[in-house]
């Protein structure tokens, strides 16, 4: 038995929670930089303002329907997933976290006949000491789960909790399912499911030909059509956020000349997907950097990149920001007006499990404790507290995020104020 | 809440070449003060509170109030609520307004401070409590 738990519009509702006067009103948040529409409500949805709209082309329908527009608050955000998944680990020690507002729960070897009142205390729960509201699907598989998690969203009448283990209830929700609703069928393999005749969810689990689905869509296809058809086969560390790339990158809220600029918006970069390495307690082999100007704008466009390969996996911010300094000094033209860097971390290693070579430039003992402390005090003072001198003081470069709700939960100077 | 434990020593002795401070064996744990404030860090919000309607309570502007969203209100107990559009903080109370048994109750929500009268909460209003404030944090300095 497995229970996808998942926070309903996770980052409206985050605002919503300390702004309750927002409840039943359209909201949408922002992408960094506040470029484009990154999460709605279900208000925003029902009055047609489409995902990954730029907000210029949104402000007629924002203005007419009256929509709540925040930056993005990631802080805010991370903060309330951290609290949602600790209430949710109290129900169940086999859990896995599947992205920042859902979560797997394993429920095995409970008693089937208890679980819908289960689900509905964990609802209750999540929805009483976080102020988050969540949807529950439970069944046989996770692929299952998906489809009635989607089934306790969209239906009024199921509050919010859909669990269902019973042959036919189940195919009559598969088939009113698209096949390119389900979890892992992506627009291409959609397609080449329609030429093969499979529809629906339904389809697919009574399509007899297994051999076909194996060839055409190699072992996942296999894989889903077990799931579909109750047999556990995605193991919840299979869909553990797989570790292959890190990346920070951000738009200025200006154009950008000056290299020394660059140069700490760099190192700022660096700095934050280094702790993000350490953190998931990996290293990196390769770092690659990119600069560029305004895609959007009509003047000659220039993207420069530059691909490090350090000698030995590192997690060691010194090291990787002095790397992206030197290859800023490789792809940087005076006179071109930038908007945007960033890096990205690629070939990464456990830090356990990594060989160490005697003979290579491992990071120094030194240097891994410096950087454990520095984490240690970002994370308590707030992020960048302590950090590498080249990222600078003044970050004129610096996103724009004009309609950020404060880090209510974070800082002691943002706290919420009540009379 | 991140859960960062600060302890504060009670009780300790300096190192001393050749003998061990007899002391040494008394030692007890050390003070955590999140422990001694909150309960459950997941559902604990850090709140600033202003004015002076609470003062009776020892709420005074600046405070942090600490609110545990998981627990259960009741009568007597300090709550963040939310009534038509604000955030207050006040004395959650439930009066009966008839002496019969099984009677109808209402909800008030009391200052701790003579100059501000209880809102009496009616049908109608657009009211939750957001969370209980299990303890009140207070500088001097």
């Amino acid at each position: 038995m497995i229970a996808l738990v998942d926070c309903n519009s996770f980052y409206a509702s985050c605002e919503r929670v300390f702004n309750p006067k927002l409840w039943g009103k359209p909201i949408v948040v922002l992408s960094n930089n506040d470029g484009c529409i990154v999460a709605r409500s279900e208000e925003a949805k029902q009055v047609g303002i489409p995902m990954g709209l730029p907000l210029f082309k949104a402000k007629d329908l924002i203005k007419k329907h009256n929509v709540h527009v925040f930056s993005s608050n990631y802080t805010l955000y991370g903060d309330m997933s951290e609290r949602v998944m600790t209430v949710l680990r109290q129900f169940t020690p086999n859990m896995k976290v599947y992205s920042v507002d859902e979560a797997f729960l394993d429920f095995s070897g409970f008693k089937e006949e208890k679980l819908a009142a289960l689900m509905r205390e964990i609802k209750n729960a999540v929805y009483k000491q976080t102020g988050l509201p969540v949807s529950v699907g439970l069944s046989h598989t996770k692929v299952l789960a998906k489809i009635f998690n989607h089934v306790a969203k969209k239906n009024k009448i199921c509050q919010g909790v859909a669990t269902c283990f019973e042959g036919e209830r189940i195919d009559k929700v598969l088939k009113r399912t698209p096949i390119g609703e389900v979890w892992g069928v992506g627009r291409k393999s959609e397609v080449k499911m329609y030429d093969a005749g499979v529809k629906t969810a339904y389809d697919l689990k009574h399509f007899e030909n297994t051999h076909l689905i194996q060839k055409r869509f190699t072992v996942a296809g296999r894989k889903l059509q077990d799931e579909l058809r109750g047999i556990s086969c995605v193991e919840l560390d299979d869909i553990q956020k797989s570790k292959k790339n890190i990346i920070s990158t951000r738009g200025f809220g200006k154009q950008v000349t000056d290299k020394n600029e660059l140069r700490e918006a760099l190192a700022s970069h660096v700095s934050k997907a280094a702790e993000k390495l350490r953190a998931q307690n990996s290293m990196a082999k390769s770092m690659n950097v990119f600069i560029r100007t305004n895609r959007f704008k009509p003047t000659e466009q220039v993207y420069d990149s530059f691909a490090i390969e350090f000698l030995s996996p590192t997690q060691n911010t010194f090291k990787m920001v002095r790397a992206s300094s030197e290859a800023l000094d490789q792809i940087f033209k005076p006179g071109v007006e930038y908007k945007k860097c960033g890096v990205s971390l690629s070939n990464l290693y456990d830090f356990n499990g990594s060989q160490f070579d005697l003979f290579s430039q491992n990071d120094s003992l030194k240097d891994l404790n410096l950087m454990s402390v520095m984490d240690s005090v970002n994370r308590k003072q707030g992020s960048e507290t302590l950090k590498v001198a080249t990222c600078g003081t003044t970050e004129d470069w610096k996103m724009l995020s004009q309609m950020k709700s404060k880090a209510y939960t974070t800082r002691v100077s943002e706290l919420m104020e009540v009379n | 809440m991140r859960n960062t434990v600060t302890k504060l020593k009670l009780y300790s002795t300096y190192v001393e070449a050749g003998f061990p401070s007899p002391a040494d064996s008394y030692l007890e744990g050390a003070i955590d003060l999140n422990e001694l404030l909150i309960k459950n860090p997941a559902a604990t919000f850090l709140v600033r509170a202003k004015g002076e309607s609470m003062i009776g309570a020892g709420i005074f502007e600046g405070s942090i109030l600490v609110v545990d969203r998981s627990l259960e209100i009741r009568s007597g107990l300090i709550c963040i609520a939310y009534v038509n559009g604000d955030f207050t903080v006040k004395r959650f109370v439930k009066r009966n307004t008839n002496r019969n048994v099984g009677s109808e109750s209402r909800i008030e929500l009391h200052a701790e401070n003579e100059s501000y009268s209880p809102i009496v909460i009616k049908a109608g209003d657009h009211f939750e409590v957001w969370g209980v404030v299990r303890s009140v944090i207070t500088k001097t300095l």
